[in-house]
């Protein structure tokens, strides 16, 4: 059994800030919001996220991986929560720059998120894939969610 | 986006765009296994050198379309797979487990045309 440690699971964390801003903390520039509700939202989404990370500098592979990995969050929105946001940023830290990729929904949230990134795992009936992939494939990735109050997935990848 | 599927012979064509929602991908699904019958088409090739994300839904349905596409009597070959999409594929743990896959369309054609049966691995044994 892989146990979580206790500050990442959904309650704790949507409550606990940090005391004081973390040293060289990222920062996130240039937000665009992408209201999810349908499927052709998810080909807006990869195709916007593929255009910045074109600009951020990424390989060719690294826009198909981000691009897919989207497509993958913006899919958990649709299939458990109906409709959400996807948000697009810029990452800043040291001078290098990167993605951040955000899935926000306010759907029935994700009642035990250590289950939701085991593979194979999926209460709707999909491969279940997409979670532990997305943590495996990006340089940062922290879910909050809490039962009955919706999912924030927030993924990052650096360009170089 | 309709997917347009070209008749060429005893075989099926079709081109996927890049713009593909879930939606085109199934209505290609139900479009493909009606039509085998209509045409009576010993092979259909899916065309997604166009396609820029595979993710697991996508190879979900292609996988499941090209099971149903068998169980009607014809073979499946996807063709066009991209580098990037391959890579992006394996990193995720995606497959096309049983699914027959070739280079690029001329390929695709070679392998139908060949009539062998080489499905990958986890494909059920002819017969079975």
């Amino acid at each position: 059994m892989n146990r979580r440690p206790a500050r990442s699971t959904a309650a704790a964390r949507a409550h606990s800030r940090p005391p004081r801003p973390r040293p060289r903390r990222a920062t996130v520039s240039d937000e665009m919001h992408i209201p999810i509700a349908g499927s052709q939202d998810i080909v807006t989404a990869r195709q916007y996220g593929r255009a910045l990370a074109l600009e951020l500098g990424f390989s060719n592979s690294n826009l198909t991986l981000i691009a897919t990995i989207i497509s993958e969050l913006t899919r958990n929105i649709l299939n458990y929560a109906h409709h959400g946001t996807i948000v697009l940023g810029v990452l800043e830290r040291d001078g290098r720059r990167g993605i951040a990729v955000e899935a926000r929904d306010r759907g029935p949230g994700i009642p035990d998120v250590a289950r939701a990134l085991e593979i194979g795992y999926s209460t709707s009936g999909s491969l279940g894939l997409g979670l532990p992939g997305v943590r495996r494939l990006m340089d940062e990735f922290e879910i909050v969610s809490r039962a009955g109050h919706g999912t924030t997935v927030r993924a990052r990848k650096w360009a170089s | 986006m309709a997917v347009p599927i070209l008749k060429q012979g005893p075989y099926l064509i079709a081109s996927v765009q890049s713009a593909l929602t879930d939606t085109d991908l199934l209505e290609l699904r139900t479009a493909l296994v009606a039509l085998v019958g209509r045409y009576r088409s010993r092979g259909v090739i899916v065309d997604v050198t166009a396609l820029d994300v595979m993710d697991s839904f996508a190879s979900r349905t292609l996988r499941d379309m090209a099971h149903m596409i068998r169980l009607r009597g014809a073979e499946t070959v996807i063709v066009g797979i991209q580098p990037e999409v391959a890579f992006t594929m394996v990193q995720l743990g995606l497959t096309l487990a049983g699914v027959a896959t070739a280079l690029d369309l001329e390929e695709g054609l070679a392998f139908l045309g060949h009539g062998s049966r080489k499905p990958g691995p986890d494909a059920a044994a002819p017969g079975a």
